[in-house]
Order: C-alpha cells, then sequence, then structure tokens
C-alpha cells in the first residue's frame, strides 16, 4: 500500500502540469488532495505496521541483465520518514496557497519532488534509491529559480550543483560497490551481503558517506544551505529542511553504514587525534552543531537565521549517526523527523507568515513594526516552535537530542561536551530572532499607530492556521509521547546494527 | 564471387539507393511545378518508406554476412545489426524534420543525398575490409559535406562545409595512408587476416609502421566522431549546416563511426581472444605461461583512452562557454564521444562492452535529433541559435519546452530518462572489463564531468523555463514536427523507466552465448 504514496505523487506531479492554465485554485485543490493522500497512506501504514520489522512491498526485476530490482520495502525508518514526508508534503501545500504565478507548474514541480523523496526513504535496491534521489535534484532547481526570493538563480545553481556533485560522488561509489561485488544484483540486502572487503569499504565509505553527506548539510559543505533555504519560496524551503536534507542523512545511515560498516573501523593509526572516518566525520557534525549555531547567532536576516539553525540541527543528525549505538542511532532518526517538523514550521512563519505581509526580513526593518500587536498569530507560533527549536523537554527535539547526546557521550564524551555549546547558542539565537522580530521593546508612536492603521496586514488565511497546527501538534504529540515513534524506530536500528556488525 | 549471396547481403543498402532514385525521379519528373510543402513532404515520405524497407531487408539479410573466398567483406547480425536498424531508425527521424524546413528549394536532392549517406553508413557498421571501410566511409562523408552546404543562402553553411570538408578530406588520407600500412605489413585487406598478419609479423619483433598505422586509423577515425584534438570542424559544421543536417551529422554519422570503431576492436581482440578460449583448454593439459600480448593489443586502448580524456575533459570545459545553442552541442557531442570511447577503451572479448557502447550510441543519437529539431523550430521562430533566443520557451511553446527539458535532463544523465541508463551501462562495463585503479579513476572523471555538464544544459533549460522573456508572442511548430519531437521525447522516457526493453533488443542480435 506504502508504495502508491509514490504513485500518486508522480501521477498527481503530470495531472497538475497539465491542467489548465488560468485556474491556480484547481491546482491548489489538486495539490492539496494528493497530498492529503499521500499522508493518509502514510499514517495508516503505520498505524498497521507499529512496531512491524522490515517488509518488502513490490519486488519485480527491472533491469534483469544487471540485476537492478524495482524493490520497494519498508522498515521502522523508512515508515517514520515517510510519515514525515507526508506531513511536511500537506503543510508545505497549505503555506504555498498564495502561489498566483504559473501555479500548475509550482505544483507540478513541488509534486515530483514529493514522489522522489517517498521513493527514496521506501527504496531497497541500491540503484532505485539513486534514481529517485537524483529526481529529487530537478524540480528542486525550478521551484527556487522560478519562484524564489534573494539571489535565486545563483542559490538554485549552487544547489543543484552541490548535489549533483555529491550524487556524483555516491554513483562512483555505488558503481565500485556493485562491480566488486560481482555484478550480480544491486539489491541493498544482497550487497550488504556480498561480503565487500575491508581494504575497499575504507576508502568507498567515505567517498558515499560525504556525498550524501553534502545534502544533510555537513560542515563544511554546508553553505548551499542557507542559501538555498533563503532564496527557495516558502514550501520548498520546508521541503529542503524538512525532508530533502534528510535524503542525505538517510542515505548516509542506509547506504554508508549499511553496506559499508568496515568503513567505521580504525585506521591502525591515528592523525592529529583522529583514528578512524568515525572519528574524522563525528568531529565534523559537532563542528558543524557549533558553527551553524554561532552563524546563526549573527544574522541580520530572519530567514538566514533558520537557515543556519538547520545546519545546526541536521548536525546532530550526523553526530548520532556516528555514536553507532542503539540509543544514539535512535536519537538521530528521531531527531530526522523531529527537525523536518519544527524546520519546516520555523520556514513557513518567517516565510509566509510574516515575509508575505512585511515584504522584509531584515531584523532592522522588523523592528520597529511592533508584529506581537500586529500579528499576534505569527509571534505566538514563532515562540511554539522556537522553544521546540531550542529543546525544551515537551517538544520532539528535546528527546532526540537527549538520545544522541547520551549515546555519544558512551562514544566519546568529548563530543557531547562540545555540541553542548551549540544548544546552549541555540537558545540564544532563537530567543535573539524572537526579540528582534517580534517582541522590540519600544512603544509604537502616534504617527506609527496611523500608518499602521492605514496599512493594515492581511488577516491569517484558515491554510496557514491549519498547517500551523499539523506541524505544531506534531512536534507536541511526539515530545510528549516519544514512543509513538521510537517503538518503530529501535527495531529498525537494531537490525541495522546487527547487519553491520556481523 | 556469389552475386545472389553479395545481393541478399546489402539489401538494405540497394533499398536504400532505390528509394534514393525513385525520390529524384518523384521530384524531378512529376511535381516540378507542385509546391514546395508537398514536394518536400513527398521527399520526406519516399524516404521515410525507403528505409522501412531497409529495415525489412536488414531482418530479411539474416545473418549471414558476405564473404568473398575466405574473406568476410560483410558482418551481418551482432553490432552490425542493431547499428544498420539504428541507422535507418534514426535516419528516417531526420528525414521527418526537413518537413518543415525552408533552407532549400530541392528537397527531392536533399532526401537522395540522405539515403545515398546513409547506405554508406550501413555498409561501415557491417564492413570487414580495409577497402570495403574506405568505400562506405567516402560516401557516408561525401554526402555529409553537400548536406552541410545545402543552405545556398547561407553563407555560414558554405563556410561549415568547406571546413568540414577539408578536415575531412585530410583525415581520410591519413585513414589510406594507416590503412596502407597494415595491407603492407600483412599484405592482406582483410581485418581478421590483418590482424592476424599483424600478430605474426610482432612475434619477431614489433615493427614501429605497425604502430604509426594506428594512430593514423586513430586520427581518421577520430575525426568522425569528433574526438579532441581531431574536433574543431564539429562546432562549425553544427552551427552552418540546416538543422535537419545537423542532425543527421551529429546522430547517424555517429552510429555508423562508432559501429566501424566497434568492429576494429573486436578484429583486435579477436586474436587473443581466442587464445585466452584455448588456453583455458591447454591450461588443463600443461602449466605453459600465458600467451605474451603483443604491443599493439595495448597501444590501441592506450590510444583510445588518450583521446576519451582529452575529449571528455576539452568538450565539457569548451561547452560551459558557448553562447549559441548549436556550439553547445558541438561541444556536449564532443564529451558524450569521450564517455563513449572510454567503453572502447576498456573492451572486453565478450559482447557486453560492444552493447553498452551501442546503447549509448543509439539513445544519444535518438536525444540529439530531438535537440536540433527543438533549435531548428525555435530558429525558424526567432532567427537566432544564441541561448537568449530560447527565453521564455514555456510559454511561447509549452509542448517544445517540455520536449526540451525531457531530452537536455537526459543528456545530462538524470534518471529515469534514458541517458542516465546509457551512462550507468557504460561505465559498469568499463569497470566490468577492469577494475583496476586506472579504469576507476577515468569513469570517476566521466562522472564528475557529467556533474559538470549539468550545468550548460541549466544554462538553456533556465532561459526556457525560469527568465523572463522579451517576447511572448507563441512559436507555431508543424504538427508532423511537433509529433516526432514529442514521440523521441516520450521514447528518452519510456526507455529510461524500462531500461530493459532497448537491452534486451540489442541482445537479440547477438548470438546466444
Amino acid at each position: 500500500m506504502l508504495a502508491w504514496s509514490i504513485y500518486i505523487s508522480f501521477a498527481g506531479a503530470l495531472v497538475a502540469a497539465l491542467l489548465p492554465k488560468g485556474k491556480p485554485a484547481a491546482a491548489r485543490w489538486w495539490a492539496l488532495a494528493v497530498a492529503v493522500a499521500g499522508l493518509a497512506i502514510a499514517i495508516a501504514d503505520y498505524a498497521t505496521h507499529m512496531g512491524a520489522g522490515r517488509e518488502v512491498i513490490v519486488d519485480v526485476p527491472w533491469v534483469p541483465s544487471m540485476g537492478v530490482h524495482f524493490l520497494l520495502a519498508a522498515d521502522g525508518i523508512s515508515r517514520v520518514l515517510v510519515l514525515l514526508t507526508g506531513i511536511a508534503a500537506v503543510a508545505g501545500v497549505l503555506f504555498s496557497w498564495n502561489v498566483e504565478l504559473r501555479t500548475n507548474q509550482f505544483f507540478a514541480f513541488y509534486l515530483a519532488l514529493i514522489g522522489g523523496v517517498y521513493g527514496v526513504f521506501l527504496s531497497g535496491d541500491l540503484f532505485l534509491l539513486f534514481v529517485f534521489y537524483e529526481i529529487a535534484i530537478v524540480p528542486k532547481y525550478f521551484l527556487i529559480s522560478i519562484w524564489g526570493s534573494t539571489r535565486r538563480e545563483y542559490a538554485a545553481m549552487k544547489l543543484v550543483l552541490y548535489s549533483f556533485v555529491g550524487s556524483a560522488m555516491v554513483l562512483i561509489g555505488l558503481l565500485a560497490a556493485y562491480t566488486t561485488a560481482g555484478s550480480h544484483s544491486t539489491t541493498l540486502a544482497a550487497l550488504a551481503h556480498a561480503g565487500l572487503p575491508v581494504s575497499f569499504q575504507m576508502w568507498c565509505f567515505p567517498l558515499v558517506f560525504v556525498g550524501f553527506a553534502i545534502l544533510a548539510g555537513m560542515w563544511p559543505f554546508h553553505t548551499w544551505a542557507p542559501t538555498g533555504h533563503v532564496a527557495a519560496p516558502t514550501a520548498a524551503s520546508m521541503l529542503l529542511a524538512g525532508v530533502v536534507m534528510k535524503l542525505g542523512a538517510y542515505g548516509c545511515l542506509r547506504v554508508g553504514i549499511g553496506l559499508f560498516p568496515h568503513g567505521l573501523d580504525p585506521w591502525g593509526f591515528s592523525f592529529i587525534g583522529l583514528g578512524s572516518w568515525r572519528d574524522v566525520f563525528a568531529w565534523l557534525a559537532v563542528i558543524g552543531i557549533v558553527y551553524g549555531a554561532l552563524v546563526a547567532l549573527v544574522q541580520t536576516d530572519f530567514k538566514f537565521v533558520i537557515g543556519y539553525s538547520s545546519v545546526s540541527h541536521m548536525g546532530f543528525v550526523l553526530l548520532g549517526l556516528m555514536t553507532l549505538n542503539q540509543i544514539g542511532l535512535d536519537g538521530a532518526v528521531l531527531q530526522m523527523f523531529s527537525h523536518g517538523v519544527i524546520a519546516g514550521l520555523l520556514f513557513a512563519i518567517v516565510g509566509r507568515v510574516v515575509y508575505d505581509r512585511t515584504h522584509t526580513r531584515q531584523f532592522s526593518e522588523l523592528e520597529p513594526m511592533h508584529l506581537s500587536r500586529r500579528l499576534p498569530f505569527a509571534a505566538w507560533a514563532f515562540v511554539f516552535a522556537g522553544v521546540a527549536s531550542m529543546g525544551l523537554p515537551g517538544f520532539s527535539g528535546f528527546v532526540a537530542e537527549l538520545q544522541v547526546l547520551v549515546g555519544a557521550w558512551q562514544a566519546n564524551p568529548w563530543w557531547t561536551i562540545v555540541s553542548g555549546i551549540g544548544i546552549i547558542v541555540g537558545v540564544a539565537y532563537i530567543w535573539r530572532a524572537m526579540q528582534k522580530a517580534f517582541f522590540a521593546d519600544t512603544l509604537p508612536s502616534a504617527h506609527e499607530l496611523e500608518s499602521e492603521h492605514a496599512h493594515k496586514f492581511d488577516p491569517i488565511t484558515w491554510p496557514e492556521i491549519a498547517g500551523v497546527a499539523l506541524l505544531g501538534i506534531s512536534t507536541l504529540v511526539v515530545g510528549l509521547y516519544p514512543r509513538i515513534l521510537l517503538d518503530s524506530i529501535e527495531p529498525a536500528v537494531k537490525a541495522l546494527l546487527a547487519g553491520g556488525a556481523q | 564471387m556469389n552475386y545472389a549471396a553479395l545481393f541478399r547481403a546489402t539489401l538494405p543498402e540497394t533499398a536504400l539507393e532505390i528509394a534514393a532514385l525513385l525520390v529524384l525521379v518523384a521530384d524531378l519528373g512529376f511535381l516540378r511545378k507542385a509546391a514546395l510543402e508537398i514536394r518536400a513532404a513527398v521527399a520526406a515520405l519516399i524516404g521515410v518508406a525507403g528505409c522501412a524497407a531497409a529495415v525489412w531487408g536488414v531482418y530479411a539479410a539474416g545473418w549471414a554476412g558476405f564473404s568473398a573466398g575466405s574473406d568476410q567483406l560483410l558482418a551481418a547480425g551482432g553490432s552490425a545489426g542493431v547499428a544498420q536498424v539504428a541507422i535507418l531508425v534514426l535516419t528516417a527521424l531526420t528525414l521527418l524534420l526537413l518537413i518543415d524546413t525552408d533552407f532549400t528549394r530541392n528537397a527531392g536532392e536533399y532526401v537522395a543525398v540522405v539515403l545515398m549517406a546513409a547506405a554508406g553508413g550501413l555498409i561501415i557498421s557491417a564492413a570487414q575490409d580495409l577497402l570495403v571501410i574506405f568505400t562506405g566511409l567516402e560516401l557516408l562523408s561525401l554526402g555529409l559535406y553537400i548536406l552541410t552546404a545545402f543552405a545556398k543562402k547561407s553563407e555560414k553553411s558554405a563556410e561549415a562545409a568547406l571546413k568540414y570538408y577539408l578536415f575531412g578530406a585530410m583525415s581520410a588520407a591519413f585513414l589510406l595512408f594507416g590503412f596502407s600500412y597494415l595491407y603492407g605489413l600483412s599484405g592482406y585487406t582483410s581485418l581478421p587476416r590483418v590482424i592476424l598478419g599483424a600478430y605474426m609479423a610482432s612475434a619477431t619483433g614489433a615493427s614501429p609502421l605497425l604502430f604509426i598505422a594506428l594512430v593514423m586509423i586513430a586520427a581518421g577515425l577520430g575525426f568522425k566522431i569528433a574526438a579532441v584534438p581531431f574536433h574543431l570542424w564539429a562546432p562549425d559544421t553544427y552551427e552552418g549546416a540546416p538543422a535537419p543536417a545537423a542532425a543527421f551529422i551529429a546522430s547517424v554519422s555517429k552510429v555508423a563511426s562508432f559501429a566501424l570503431l566497434l568492429s576494429i576492436s573486436y578484429a583486435i581482440l579477436w586474436f587473443p581472444g581466442m587464445l585466452h578460449m584455448a588456453g583455458h583448454v591447454t591450461v588443463k593439459f600443461s602449466t605453459s605461461p600465458a600467451p605474451v600480448t603483443p604491443g599493439f593489443v595495448t597501444a590501441w586502448p592506450l590510444i583510445l583512452m588518450l583521446l576519451s580524456v582529452a575529449s571528455m575533459v576539452f568538450g565539457n570545459l569548451a561547452a560551459l562557454a558557448q553562447s549559441s545553442v548549436r556550439r553547445l552541442l558541438a561541444y556536449s557531442a564532443i564529451a558524450h564521444a569521450g564517455y563513449i570511447l572510454l567503453g572502447l577503451a576498456f573492451f572486453s572479448w565478450s559482447n557486453l562492452s560492444a552493447q553498452a557502447v551501442l546503447y549509448y550510441i543509439l539513445t544519444y543519437g535518438l536525444t540529439t535529433i530531438g535537440a536540433f529539431g527543438v533549435v531548428g523550430v525555435v530558429e525558424r521562430a526567432t532567427g537566432s541559435d544564441r541561448l537568449d533566443a530560447f527565453l521564455g520557451l514555456h510559454k511561447r511553446s509549452p509542448v517544445l519546452a517540455a520536449v526540451l527539458l525531457v531530452l537536455f535532463l537526459s543528456l545530462a544523465g538524470i534518471p529515469p530518462l534514458v541517458g542516465f541508463w546509457a551512462k550507468f551501462n557504460l561505465f559498469a562495463a568499463v569497470l566490468g572489463v577492469s577494475a583496476g585503479p586506472i579504469p576507476f579513476a577515468l569513469v570517476a572523471l566521466a562522472i564528475a564531468f557529467s556533474a559538470v555538464s549539468l550545468y550548460y544544459y541549466l544554462q538553456v533549460l533556465k532561459r526556457a523555463y525560469v527568465m523572463p522573456a522579451n517576447d511572448e508572442s507563441p512559436i507555431h511548430a508543424h504538427p508532423v514536427t511537433l509529433a516526432v519531437l514529442i514521440a523521441i521525447a516520450a521514447a528518452v522516457l519510456v526507455l529510461g523507466c524500462f531500461p530493459a526493453l532497448l537491452q534486451s533488443w540489442i541482445a537479440s542480435f547477438y548470438p546466444a552465448m
């Protein structure tokens, strides 16, 4: 059943492209219907497979001569991420309700991107995964370059070239793994049991891992992320931060760690304290956490704050992956979900609720606008999302980051100690953004009051309220009752670790 | 010599020649006073019918080939069969693009020349003899020079044809020079015997003349496939030639030339392949050392490898700087030739390499015809093939823009389009032949450069979809042209979603191993 989430998204994209140009409303409702159908499938499947093991959904030979299969399979990790994709997709449509320019094309690219993302999370064949991964790249280019803002063409091209270089590295690694394993089959299970030589894994692992990690925003390859997020239209930045960066992290986990577990073994020598690829990538993740947070602290553009915060939060995912223990990996997967929802919410508030009314994202211009009074909904939604992003108990981010930090402590306490700085700074930059954008402490003059009356902001629309509610409830539910996701994640991670450890 | 067998083996070529004559008779005899559109349509239709008859001929001729005495002159089936059918299909597509052009008043003559050139292509894809190769190559090349010059009112067309002709004549001289050395060294003109003679000669110490001959042949054929450093004609010819002629040069002539390279690579590997197979038997009886491979068996791949790297690097980098879409396509063609040469440089005696190369060149030919078709339509509407002529194409003609999107993304190698599978197939075949550090590094280079190529393909798509247009009047294409372009784009998409279709079709030409 889960496979239909892919099919209906692509079919929906095709129909959206063919819808008449002059009727944006039709395209909107169509896209919403398709996204909701995808979410319904994801929820129904999740509810019926709570805690179930790996299940093969479709398995058809695709290129028989090369052993490529059209193999879709889902385990707990896939189901959680498919659920995230469904939520992000619906929220994205809701927050793009005001797209008037070439609406049908916008939603065609949007749904094609969603279809690719579903596909990656459900692929059980390495090359199928790669195909979907690449399908997700092209729509991003058009979404950003056509409907984006600040330096959109530059940002779109930068993002696409970074992604494509990353996927080129992955492709090289995959071809090498395929031929080294004897060119029989490309399914993940077959390759994992092919017994790839340790020396081969040693050099192939970093290639594939970095290739995927570029899309996960790993420092120092993260520079596409802030510019891309800022330039993208609201729905695209929500998807970029919400699910596309997860594609990279998912690839690191499923392909990098899943196929080349020995790539993480110690080198046998140590260089400036680094003894294995694991150390290298863990420290890069830690640097990303701290660096992203510090840079977010000094931004003057509201959206850049959120953009850099994504780099910081994705660092936790990568750090969780490198802990290689149950709790750390659980935390990494949970953090993927949590950050997907929270970043989506933050971008929606900044890009749609605030920017589309104020037409500026500069703090210096937002400060005198008294937004807490004029847009109370935006202010309180941001407080809610910001608090979730800081990692306060009761929200999903707290559970996820705590698990990552505990896992990291077990692996190497220094990772936890240094990342702690990132968390503290994380509180600071959200606080600063909140204060500067919404709660700047000046009373309006009579003259300002008058002009505010003359230029009232458009009222908050129902899609915005629905979107904020959807994302807000998701983070709250997972924060209050994390077992709802962890029950699925834990067995899947256990199986992955067991498969990798042999 | 058995003339009945010769006739049977050359049925496809004969069909094309008859069609060429029919076109001339119909055009110059019956339709002298008819309107140009009708003449072009009739000529194109007769040409397409001729191609269809020739495809039937390929199958009807069976996989017998033709031999004079004990020497095979024309091969059949296998790579030759695939290339011949591909040449005919691609030729038919370029002919259909003619219906909507106005660069010439002599549509009948144009079609006749196309058909004769295609017959030359058929001959060289099957040729197994130096003289037959040269004859076929000249038949093809002369046709191409004329086609390039066919837009008589355009100075660019004449300039391009002259450049093409001068370079072509020189490269033909190189090729003939190389062939003459081969003949002198071995005393034969039949490819397998020439190679066998070369083996015998190198057993007593390799002759430097042999290496000179190989380099000369590589130069001559490197010109045909526009490999760096023999590529200088390509950008000018692609830019100056009428659009259907450019599409023909970029697709049909490439397929034929690569089929010829396949024959030569096969011939060179034939002897060690036999020894290898024999080796399996003898090893059981004695522990004799493996037969020493003579120097030229390693020299040929080395030459191809150098051409390949140069073409990949230069083609992709030069394409970045182009502002004319035709020149961009020319440099991208050079880059694609580089990828294919990689497949030929790491060639295996089994059919896998040949099939991967054919898969690539077929799908590339198909895609590039579509690309030239779109360029042709845009050029007629805007009078230019600059990048800026594509501004706002998605508004001016949504269908053309969508076709362009599919074709260019396929050229860049984005799945699920067929270009991705072509690259994947080819690189997997290269690594399957030899998984050493050198092929691996070269494959990595090729993949890295295909990431570079996405940049320049996106430059065109960016104009078509993203940047605002200064002229938004709709562009109308002839329904036939539009149908052909849509069919090509659909084929690129469908073959990409079901990559096994084309693969099994190609494999059906080879005897079961």
